[in-house]
Protein backbone atom coordinates (compact mmCIF):
# COMPACT_ATOMS: atom_id res chain seq x y z
CA UNK A 1 0.00 0.00 0.00
CA UNK A 2 2.81 2.45 0.92
CA UNK A 3 4.52 1.80 -2.40
CA UNK A 4 1.29 2.52 -4.22
CA UNK A 5 0.76 5.74 -2.26
CA UNK A 6 4.27 6.89 -3.13
CA UNK A 7 3.73 6.14 -6.82
CA UNK A 8 0.37 7.94 -6.95
CA UNK A 9 1.74 10.94 -5.05
CA UNK A 10 4.74 11.14 -7.36
CA UNK A 11 2.46 11.07 -10.41
CA UNK A 12 0.20 13.80 -9.01
CA UNK A 13 3.12 16.12 -8.21
CA UNK A 14 4.58 15.57 -11.68
CA UNK A 15 1.28 15.76 -13.58
CA UNK A 16 -0.54 18.55 -11.75
CA UNK A 17 1.94 20.88 -10.06
CA UNK A 18 4.19 23.39 -11.78
CA UNK A 19 7.83 23.71 -10.75
CA UNK A 20 7.11 27.07 -9.14
CA UNK A 21 3.96 25.87 -7.37
CA UNK A 22 3.78 26.54 -3.63
CA UNK A 23 1.34 23.66 -3.00
CA UNK A 24 2.62 20.78 -0.92
CA UNK A 25 0.78 17.54 -1.38
CA UNK A 26 0.65 14.72 1.16
CA UNK A 27 -1.32 11.45 1.28
CA UNK A 28 -4.36 13.15 2.80
CA UNK A 29 -4.21 16.54 1.04
CA UNK A 30 -7.47 17.37 -0.71
CA UNK A 31 -6.88 17.28 -4.46
CA UNK A 32 -10.24 17.96 -6.10
CA UNK A 33 -11.84 20.17 -3.46
CA UNK A 34 -8.66 22.30 -3.30
CA UNK A 35 -8.58 22.72 -7.06
CA UNK A 36 -5.19 20.98 -7.63
CA UNK A 37 -7.00 18.42 -9.79
CA UNK A 38 -10.28 19.34 -11.48
CA UNK A 39 -12.98 17.14 -12.91
CA UNK A 40 -11.71 17.80 -16.45
CA UNK A 41 -8.06 16.95 -15.85
CA UNK A 42 -8.92 13.98 -13.59
CA UNK A 43 -8.97 11.85 -16.75
CA UNK A 44 -5.14 11.83 -16.85
CA UNK A 45 -4.97 10.44 -13.31
CA UNK A 46 -7.60 7.79 -14.04
CA UNK A 47 -5.70 6.66 -17.17
CA UNK A 48 -2.44 6.46 -15.18
CA UNK A 49 -4.04 4.27 -12.50
CA UNK A 50 -5.69 1.97 -15.03
CA UNK A 51 -2.48 1.50 -17.01
CA UNK A 52 -0.13 1.12 -14.06
CA UNK A 53 -2.28 -1.34 -12.13
CA UNK A 54 -3.96 -3.03 -15.12
CA UNK A 55 -7.45 -2.34 -13.83
CA UNK A 56 -10.60 -0.70 -15.18
CA UNK A 57 -12.15 1.96 -12.94
CA UNK A 58 -15.86 2.32 -13.74
CA UNK A 59 -16.94 5.94 -14.27
CA UNK A 60 -19.54 5.67 -11.49
CA UNK A 61 -16.77 4.86 -9.01
CA UNK A 62 -14.19 7.33 -10.34
CA UNK A 63 -15.94 10.20 -8.57
CA UNK A 64 -14.42 13.47 -7.36
CA UNK A 65 -14.91 12.16 -3.79
CA UNK A 66 -13.01 8.92 -4.50
CA UNK A 67 -10.23 10.90 -6.18
CA UNK A 68 -9.95 13.59 -3.51
CA UNK A 69 -6.87 12.28 -1.67
CA UNK A 70 -4.02 9.88 -2.38
CA UNK A 71 -5.38 7.73 0.46
CA UNK A 72 -8.89 7.50 -1.02
CA UNK A 73 -7.48 6.85 -4.51
CA UNK A 74 -5.44 3.91 -3.20
CA UNK A 75 -8.48 2.45 -1.40
CA UNK A 76 -10.35 2.51 -4.73
CA UNK A 77 -7.46 0.98 -6.66
CA UNK A 78 -6.99 -1.78 -4.07
CA UNK A 79 -10.65 -2.65 -4.26
CA UNK A 80 -10.28 -3.31 -7.97
CA UNK A 81 -6.99 -5.16 -7.60
CA UNK A 82 -9.08 -7.65 -5.65
CA UNK B 1 -49.70 18.55 -9.10
CA UNK B 2 -46.42 17.02 -10.20
CA UNK B 3 -44.31 19.78 -8.65
CA UNK B 4 -45.05 18.79 -5.03
CA UNK B 5 -43.79 20.59 -1.93
CA UNK B 6 -41.16 17.93 -1.37
CA UNK B 7 -39.97 18.24 -4.99
CA UNK B 8 -39.83 22.02 -4.61
CA UNK B 9 -37.87 21.54 -1.38
CA UNK B 10 -35.14 19.64 -3.23
CA UNK B 11 -34.50 22.59 -5.50
CA UNK B 12 -34.82 25.16 -2.70
CA UNK B 13 -32.15 23.25 -0.76
CA UNK B 14 -29.84 23.28 -3.75
CA UNK B 15 -30.28 27.04 -4.22
CA UNK B 16 -29.56 27.55 -0.50
CA UNK B 17 -26.39 25.49 -0.85
CA UNK B 18 -25.22 27.74 -3.69
CA UNK B 19 -25.84 30.76 -1.44
CA UNK B 20 -24.03 29.16 1.52
CA UNK B 21 -21.00 28.51 -0.69
CA UNK B 22 -20.91 32.17 -1.70
CA UNK B 23 -21.54 31.30 -5.36
CA UNK B 24 -25.00 32.80 -5.81
CA UNK B 25 -25.19 35.13 -8.79
CA UNK B 26 -27.36 38.14 -8.06
CA UNK B 27 -29.55 39.83 -10.66
CA UNK B 28 -28.17 43.04 -12.12
CA UNK B 29 -30.03 45.05 -14.72
CA UNK B 30 -28.49 47.43 -17.25
CA UNK B 31 -31.04 50.14 -18.06
CA UNK B 32 -29.15 51.74 -20.94
CA UNK B 33 -27.22 50.75 -24.05
CA UNK B 34 -24.06 48.73 -23.47
CA UNK B 35 -21.23 51.26 -23.36
CA UNK B 36 -18.39 52.69 -21.28
CA UNK B 37 -20.95 54.54 -19.14
CA UNK B 38 -24.08 52.59 -18.25
CA UNK B 39 -27.08 52.85 -15.95
CA UNK B 40 -27.46 49.94 -13.56
CA UNK B 41 -30.30 48.74 -11.35
CA UNK B 42 -28.59 46.86 -8.54
CA UNK B 43 -29.71 45.42 -6.26
CA UNK B 44 -33.00 44.62 -7.98
CA UNK B 45 -35.48 47.42 -7.34
CA UNK B 46 -32.81 50.00 -6.39
CA UNK B 47 -32.68 53.39 -8.07
CA UNK B 48 -30.68 53.44 -11.30
CA UNK B 49 -27.03 54.35 -10.82
CA UNK B 50 -24.68 55.70 -13.48
CA UNK B 51 -21.39 53.80 -13.42
CA UNK B 52 -18.36 53.27 -15.62
CA UNK B 53 -18.38 49.76 -17.02
CA UNK B 54 -15.12 47.83 -16.61
CA UNK B 55 -16.51 44.30 -16.82
CA UNK B 56 -17.98 43.98 -20.33
CA UNK B 57 -16.47 42.08 -23.25
CA UNK B 58 -17.14 45.18 -25.35
CA UNK B 59 -13.45 45.34 -26.26
CA UNK B 60 -13.83 47.39 -29.44
CA UNK B 61 -16.71 49.54 -28.18
CA UNK B 62 -18.89 48.40 -31.07
CA UNK B 63 -21.90 47.17 -29.07
CA UNK B 64 -23.72 50.46 -29.55
CA UNK B 65 -21.86 51.87 -32.53
CA UNK B 66 -24.28 53.90 -34.71
CA UNK B 67 -23.10 52.29 -37.97
CA UNK B 68 -23.64 48.80 -36.53
CA UNK B 69 -27.09 49.73 -35.24
CA UNK B 70 -27.95 51.19 -38.66
CA UNK B 71 -26.76 48.03 -40.43
CA UNK B 72 -28.85 45.90 -38.08
CA UNK B 73 -31.92 48.03 -38.94
CA UNK B 74 -31.19 47.58 -42.63
CA UNK B 75 -30.91 43.82 -42.15
CA UNK B 76 -34.24 43.82 -40.38
CA UNK B 77 -35.86 45.81 -43.19
CA UNK B 78 -34.31 43.87 -46.06
CA UNK B 79 -34.30 40.29 -44.76
CA UNK B 80 -36.83 40.24 -41.93
CA UNK B 81 -36.80 39.32 -38.25
CA UNK B 82 -36.21 35.58 -38.21
CA UNK B 83 -35.83 32.49 -40.36
CA UNK B 84 -38.16 29.98 -38.69
CA UNK B 85 -35.89 27.24 -39.97
CA UNK B 86 -32.53 25.64 -39.36
CA UNK B 87 -29.81 26.43 -41.89
CA UNK B 88 -30.00 23.30 -44.05
CA UNK B 89 -33.76 23.41 -44.64
CA UNK B 90 -34.67 27.00 -45.50
CA UNK B 91 -32.76 29.03 -42.90
CA UNK B 92 -29.76 30.22 -44.93
CA UNK B 93 -29.88 33.64 -46.55
CA UNK B 94 -27.38 35.21 -48.89
CA UNK B 95 -26.23 37.41 -45.99
CA UNK B 96 -25.27 34.32 -43.93
CA UNK B 97 -22.99 33.30 -46.80
CA UNK B 98 -21.63 36.85 -47.05
CA UNK B 99 -20.79 36.96 -43.32
CA UNK B 100 -19.10 33.55 -43.48
CA UNK B 101 -16.96 34.63 -46.43
CA UNK B 102 -16.01 37.89 -44.70
CA UNK B 103 -15.02 36.07 -41.52
CA UNK B 104 -12.89 33.58 -43.48
CA UNK B 105 -11.07 36.43 -45.20
CA UNK B 106 -10.62 38.37 -41.95
CA UNK B 107 -9.27 35.41 -39.98
CA UNK B 108 -7.20 34.08 -42.92
CA UNK B 109 -9.01 30.73 -42.94
CA UNK B 110 -10.36 28.59 -45.81
CA UNK B 111 -14.00 28.44 -44.78
CA UNK B 112 -16.37 29.39 -41.95
CA UNK B 113 -19.64 28.10 -40.51
CA UNK B 114 -21.91 30.21 -38.32
CA UNK B 115 -23.37 28.83 -35.09
CA UNK B 116 -26.01 30.35 -32.79
CA UNK B 117 -23.20 31.03 -30.28
CA UNK B 118 -19.54 30.14 -29.75
CA UNK B 119 -20.77 27.94 -26.92
CA UNK B 120 -22.65 25.99 -29.61
CA UNK B 121 -19.66 26.01 -31.95
CA UNK B 122 -17.50 24.53 -29.19
CA UNK B 123 -20.17 22.03 -28.24
CA UNK B 124 -20.50 20.74 -31.80
CA UNK B 125 -17.12 20.89 -33.47
CA UNK B 126 -15.34 17.96 -31.78
CA UNK B 127 -18.09 15.39 -32.25
CA UNK B 128 -18.40 16.40 -35.91
CA UNK B 129 -14.77 15.83 -36.84
CA UNK B 130 -13.34 13.22 -34.44
CA UNK B 131 -14.07 9.62 -33.46
CA UNK B 132 -12.93 7.12 -30.87
CA UNK B 133 -9.66 6.45 -32.74
CA UNK B 134 -8.57 10.04 -32.10
CA UNK B 135 -7.34 12.02 -29.11
CA UNK B 136 -7.90 15.60 -27.97
CA UNK B 137 -5.12 17.16 -25.91
CA UNK B 138 -6.33 20.31 -24.16
CA UNK B 139 -4.84 23.05 -22.01
CA UNK B 140 -6.26 22.66 -18.49
CA UNK B 141 -7.68 26.19 -18.37
CA UNK B 142 -9.68 26.16 -21.61
CA UNK B 143 -13.15 27.66 -21.59
CA UNK B 144 -16.01 25.62 -20.09
CA UNK B 145 -17.78 25.36 -23.47
CA UNK B 146 -14.75 23.58 -24.95
CA UNK B 147 -14.73 21.21 -21.99
CA UNK B 148 -18.41 20.43 -22.63
CA UNK B 149 -17.79 19.85 -26.34
CA UNK B 150 -14.83 17.56 -25.63
CA UNK B 151 -16.94 15.51 -23.23
CA UNK B 152 -19.68 15.13 -25.86
CA UNK B 153 -17.18 13.63 -28.33
CA UNK B 154 -16.26 9.95 -28.46
CA UNK B 155 -12.54 10.71 -28.91
CA UNK B 156 -10.24 10.04 -25.98
CA UNK B 157 -9.02 13.19 -24.26
CA UNK B 158 -6.07 14.26 -22.18
CA UNK B 159 -4.91 17.54 -20.68
CA UNK B 160 -1.67 19.46 -20.29
CA UNK B 161 -0.59 21.98 -17.65
CA UNK B 162 -1.61 25.53 -18.49
CA UNK B 163 0.69 26.85 -21.25
CA UNK B 164 3.38 24.30 -20.32
CA UNK B 165 5.03 23.27 -23.58
CA UNK B 166 7.16 20.53 -22.05
CA UNK B 167 4.03 18.89 -20.72
CA UNK B 168 2.22 19.27 -24.04
CA UNK B 169 5.16 17.61 -25.81
CA UNK B 170 5.05 14.75 -23.32
CA UNK B 171 1.35 14.23 -24.06
CA UNK B 172 1.87 14.43 -27.82
CA UNK B 173 4.54 11.71 -27.55
CA UNK B 174 2.25 9.60 -25.36
CA UNK B 175 -0.56 9.66 -27.92
CA UNK B 176 1.35 8.93 -31.12
CA UNK B 177 -0.58 5.66 -31.49
CA UNK B 178 -3.88 7.49 -32.17
CA UNK B 179 -5.27 8.13 -35.67
CA UNK B 180 -5.19 11.91 -35.21
CA UNK B 181 -4.31 14.32 -32.43
CA UNK B 182 -6.11 17.62 -31.89
CA UNK B 183 -4.52 20.16 -29.56
CA UNK B 184 -7.02 22.60 -28.05
CA UNK B 185 -6.32 25.95 -26.41
CA UNK B 186 -7.83 29.36 -25.85
CA UNK B 187 -5.96 32.11 -27.71
CA UNK B 188 -6.43 34.54 -24.82
CA UNK B 189 -7.45 32.97 -21.52
CA UNK B 190 -10.43 34.83 -20.16
CA UNK B 191 -9.58 34.85 -16.46
CA UNK B 192 -5.83 35.55 -16.61
CA UNK B 193 -5.68 37.48 -19.87
CA UNK B 194 -2.59 35.53 -20.91
CA UNK B 195 -1.77 34.60 -24.51
CA UNK B 196 -1.28 30.96 -25.43
CA UNK B 197 2.19 30.66 -27.03
CA UNK B 198 0.82 29.69 -30.43
CA UNK B 199 4.22 29.85 -32.12
CA UNK B 200 5.52 27.10 -29.84
CA UNK B 201 2.27 25.14 -30.00
CA UNK B 202 2.23 25.22 -33.81
CA UNK B 203 5.84 24.02 -33.82
CA UNK B 204 4.95 21.08 -31.56
CA UNK B 205 1.89 20.26 -33.65
CA UNK B 206 4.04 20.16 -36.78
CA UNK B 207 6.64 17.94 -35.10
CA UNK B 208 4.13 15.48 -33.67
CA UNK B 209 1.55 15.51 -36.48
CA UNK B 210 -1.29 17.15 -34.58
CA UNK B 211 -4.08 19.52 -35.62
CA UNK B 212 -4.67 22.71 -33.63
CA UNK B 213 -7.93 24.36 -32.55
CA UNK B 214 -7.85 27.82 -30.96
CA UNK B 215 -10.82 29.49 -29.27
CA UNK B 216 -10.11 33.16 -29.99
CA UNK B 217 -13.27 34.62 -28.47
CA UNK B 218 -11.29 37.02 -26.27
CA UNK B 219 -8.95 38.01 -29.14
CA UNK B 220 -10.81 38.29 -32.45
CA UNK B 221 -10.90 41.86 -33.65
CA UNK B 222 -8.10 43.31 -31.54
CA UNK B 223 -5.15 40.97 -30.83
CA UNK B 224 -2.43 41.11 -33.49
CA UNK B 225 -1.35 44.19 -35.40
CA UNK B 226 -4.50 44.24 -37.55
CA UNK B 227 -6.75 42.54 -34.99
CA UNK B 228 -7.01 39.13 -36.67
CA UNK B 229 -6.36 37.38 -33.41
CA UNK B 230 -3.78 35.45 -31.44
CA UNK B 231 -2.54 33.64 -34.56
CA UNK B 232 -1.66 37.00 -36.11
CA UNK B 233 0.06 38.13 -32.88
CA UNK B 234 2.39 35.10 -33.09
CA UNK B 235 2.61 35.20 -36.91
CA UNK B 236 1.33 31.63 -37.33
CA UNK B 237 -1.85 32.18 -39.35
CA UNK B 238 -1.13 29.21 -41.65
CA UNK B 239 -0.42 26.92 -38.71
CA UNK B 240 -3.96 26.99 -37.31
CA UNK B 241 -6.44 24.33 -38.43
CA UNK B 242 -9.54 25.58 -36.62
CA UNK B 243 -10.57 28.80 -34.89
CA UNK B 244 -13.76 29.12 -32.91
CA UNK B 245 -14.87 32.61 -32.02
CA UNK B 246 -17.84 34.74 -31.06
CA UNK B 247 -19.73 37.77 -32.29
CA UNK B 248 -20.82 38.30 -28.68
CA UNK B 249 -17.68 40.06 -27.44
CA UNK B 250 -15.38 42.36 -29.43
CA UNK B 251 -17.17 41.77 -32.73
CA UNK B 252 -20.28 43.79 -31.94
CA UNK B 253 -21.32 41.94 -28.81
CA UNK B 254 -24.78 40.75 -29.92
CA UNK B 255 -24.68 36.97 -30.25
CA UNK B 256 -23.56 34.17 -32.51
CA UNK B 257 -20.31 32.34 -33.08
CA UNK B 258 -18.50 30.36 -35.72
CA UNK B 259 -15.99 27.68 -36.56
CA UNK B 260 -13.44 28.77 -39.15
CA UNK B 261 -10.63 26.73 -40.66
CA UNK B 262 -9.68 23.94 -43.06
CA UNK B 263 -12.47 23.48 -45.60
CA UNK B 264 -12.87 19.72 -45.04
CA UNK B 265 -13.31 20.22 -41.30
CA UNK B 266 -15.85 22.99 -41.85
CA UNK B 267 -17.73 20.78 -44.32
CA UNK B 268 -17.93 18.02 -41.69
CA UNK B 269 -19.32 20.55 -39.21
CA UNK B 270 -21.90 21.57 -41.83
CA UNK B 271 -22.91 17.92 -42.25
CA UNK B 272 -22.69 16.70 -38.66
CA UNK B 273 -22.45 19.37 -35.94
CA UNK B 274 -25.62 19.05 -33.90
CA UNK B 275 -25.97 22.65 -32.63
CA UNK B 276 -25.72 23.76 -36.28
CA UNK B 277 -28.15 21.14 -37.56
CA UNK B 278 -30.77 21.49 -34.85
CA UNK B 279 -31.08 25.20 -34.12
CA UNK B 280 -31.67 28.37 -36.10
CA UNK B 281 -28.69 30.46 -37.13
CA UNK B 282 -28.20 34.15 -36.42
CA UNK B 283 -31.19 36.38 -37.11
CA UNK B 284 -30.88 38.75 -40.12
CA UNK B 285 -30.35 41.98 -38.11
CA UNK B 286 -27.44 40.38 -36.25
CA UNK B 287 -25.96 38.98 -39.46
CA UNK B 288 -26.06 42.42 -41.07
CA UNK B 289 -24.68 44.09 -37.94
CA UNK B 290 -21.84 41.55 -37.83
CA UNK B 291 -21.01 42.16 -41.52
CA UNK B 292 -20.73 45.86 -40.71
CA UNK B 293 -18.44 45.10 -37.75
CA UNK B 294 -16.09 43.05 -39.96
CA UNK B 295 -16.11 45.86 -42.56
CA UNK B 296 -15.26 48.48 -39.91
CA UNK B 297 -12.34 46.56 -38.43
CA UNK B 298 -11.06 45.35 -41.83
CA UNK B 299 -10.90 48.95 -43.04
CA UNK B 300 -9.14 50.51 -40.05
CA UNK B 301 -7.14 49.49 -37.00
CA UNK B 302 -8.14 52.66 -35.17
CA UNK B 303 -10.30 50.91 -32.57
CA UNK B 304 -7.86 48.10 -31.72
CA UNK B 305 -5.04 50.68 -31.62
CA UNK B 306 -7.01 52.75 -29.10
CA UNK B 307 -7.70 49.63 -27.04
CA UNK B 308 -3.98 48.83 -27.07
CA UNK B 309 -3.19 52.35 -25.89
CA UNK B 310 -5.86 52.15 -23.19
CA UNK B 311 -4.47 48.82 -21.97
CA UNK B 312 -0.92 50.12 -21.74
CA UNK B 313 -1.94 53.36 -20.03
CA UNK B 314 -4.26 51.64 -17.53
CA UNK B 315 -1.67 49.03 -16.58
CA UNK B 316 1.02 51.70 -16.07
CA UNK B 317 -1.23 53.84 -13.86
CA UNK B 318 -2.41 50.85 -11.83
CA UNK B 319 1.20 49.80 -11.35
CA UNK B 320 2.05 53.31 -10.13
CA UNK B 321 -0.90 53.16 -7.74
CA UNK B 322 0.50 49.94 -6.27
CA UNK B 323 -2.10 47.39 -7.30
CA UNK B 324 -0.98 43.79 -7.70
CA UNK B 325 -1.77 42.64 -11.25
CA UNK B 326 -0.99 39.65 -13.39
CA UNK B 327 1.40 40.90 -16.06
CA UNK B 328 0.18 40.90 -19.66
CA UNK B 329 -0.63 42.81 -22.80
CA UNK B 330 -4.32 42.03 -23.32
CA UNK B 331 -7.29 44.20 -22.24
CA UNK B 332 -8.11 41.61 -19.55
CA UNK B 333 -6.37 42.94 -16.44
CA UNK B 334 -6.65 40.68 -13.37
CA UNK B 335 -6.17 42.67 -10.14
CA UNK B 336 -4.98 39.93 -7.80
CA UNK B 337 -6.43 39.82 -4.28
CA UNK B 338 -6.13 36.05 -3.57
CA UNK B 339 -8.80 36.14 -0.82
CA UNK B 340 -12.39 35.67 -2.05
CA UNK B 341 -14.02 37.91 0.55
CA UNK B 342 -11.50 40.67 -0.09
CA UNK B 343 -12.19 40.49 -3.85
CA UNK B 344 -15.95 40.75 -3.32
CA UNK B 345 -15.61 43.54 -0.70
CA UNK B 346 -13.40 45.61 -2.98
CA UNK B 347 -15.72 45.07 -5.98
CA UNK B 348 -18.64 46.28 -3.83
CA UNK B 349 -16.73 49.38 -2.72
CA UNK B 350 -15.66 50.09 -6.31
CA UNK B 351 -19.32 50.04 -7.32
CA UNK B 352 -20.03 52.61 -4.61
CA UNK B 353 -17.31 54.73 -6.24
CA UNK B 354 -19.09 54.43 -9.60
CA UNK B 355 -16.90 51.72 -11.10
CA UNK B 356 -18.57 48.48 -12.16
CA UNK B 357 -16.21 45.53 -11.71
CA UNK B 358 -16.76 41.99 -10.45
CA UNK B 359 -14.82 39.76 -8.04
CA UNK B 360 -14.00 36.25 -9.24
CA UNK B 361 -13.20 33.37 -6.91
CA UNK B 362 -13.04 29.55 -6.77
CA UNK B 363 -14.28 27.56 -8.66
CA UNK B 364 -14.32 30.12 -11.52
CA UNK B 365 -10.60 30.71 -10.84
CA UNK B 366 -8.23 28.39 -8.91
CA UNK B 367 -8.63 28.33 -5.12
CA UNK B 368 -6.60 31.07 -3.43
CA UNK B 369 -6.35 33.15 -6.60
CA UNK B 370 -9.39 35.42 -6.22
CA UNK B 371 -9.22 38.60 -8.23
CA UNK B 372 -11.12 41.46 -9.79
CA UNK B 373 -11.06 41.12 -13.55
CA UNK B 374 -10.91 44.55 -15.19
CA UNK B 375 -11.80 44.58 -18.88
CA UNK B 376 -10.83 47.52 -21.01
CA UNK B 377 -12.60 48.83 -24.08
CA UNK B 378 -11.92 51.14 -27.00
CA UNK B 379 -15.05 52.94 -25.77
CA UNK B 380 -13.16 54.05 -22.63
CA UNK B 381 -11.71 57.55 -22.75
CA UNK B 382 -8.62 58.56 -20.77
CA UNK B 383 -10.75 60.21 -18.08
CA UNK B 384 -12.67 56.94 -17.59
CA UNK B 385 -9.40 55.11 -17.05
CA UNK B 386 -8.16 57.79 -14.64
CA UNK B 387 -11.38 57.58 -12.64
CA UNK B 388 -11.10 53.79 -12.40
CA UNK B 389 -7.45 53.96 -11.26
CA UNK B 390 -8.33 56.65 -8.71
CA UNK B 391 -11.13 54.49 -7.31
CA UNK B 392 -8.77 51.50 -7.04
CA UNK B 393 -6.26 53.75 -5.27
CA UNK B 394 -8.90 54.95 -2.78
CA UNK B 395 -10.42 51.53 -2.10
CA UNK B 396 -7.02 49.80 -2.14
CA UNK B 397 -5.79 52.28 0.47
CA UNK B 398 -8.83 51.55 2.66
CA UNK B 399 -7.91 47.86 2.68
CA UNK B 400 -4.17 48.56 3.03
CA UNK B 401 -3.13 46.57 -0.05
CA UNK B 402 -1.37 49.25 -2.10
CA UNK B 403 2.23 48.30 -2.82
CA UNK B 404 1.78 44.82 -1.39
CA UNK B 405 2.91 41.70 -3.26
CA UNK B 406 1.21 38.32 -3.36
CA UNK B 407 2.66 36.96 -0.11
CA UNK B 408 1.97 40.17 1.81
CA UNK B 409 -1.68 40.27 0.72
CA UNK B 410 -2.11 36.61 1.65
CA UNK B 411 -0.39 37.22 5.00
CA UNK B 412 -2.81 40.05 5.72
CA UNK B 413 -6.06 38.49 4.49
CA UNK B 414 -5.39 34.76 3.96
CA UNK B 415 -6.25 32.93 0.76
Amino acid sequence: MDEMKDAVLEYIVDEYLDEDDDDEVSFDSPLISSGIVDSFSMVSLKRFLENKYSIKLPDEEATPEAFDTVNSICILVNKHLG
Amino acid sequence: MAFSDSTRGLFTDEIEKIKENGLFKEKRFICSEQDAEIEVEYPEGAAHKKVLNFCANNYLGLSSHPDVIKAAHEGLDARGYGMSSVRFICGTQDIHRELQDKVSAFLGMEDTLLFPSCMDANSGVFEAILGQEDVIIADRLIHASLVDGIRLCSAEYDTFKHMNMKHLEKKLKLHQDKRTRLVVTDGVFSMDGDLAPLDEIVDLCNRYDAMLLVDDSHASGFIGKTGRGTHEYFDVIDGIDLITTTFGKGLGGASGGCVSGRSELIELCRQKARPYLFSNSLAPPIVNGSIKVINIISGSTERRDKLEWNTKYFREKMEEAGLNMRPGVTPIVPVMLYNAKLANDIARDMYAEGIYVIGFCFPVVPAGKARIRVQLSAAHEKEHLDKCVEAFRKVGDKYGILGLGKNEIIEKYGN
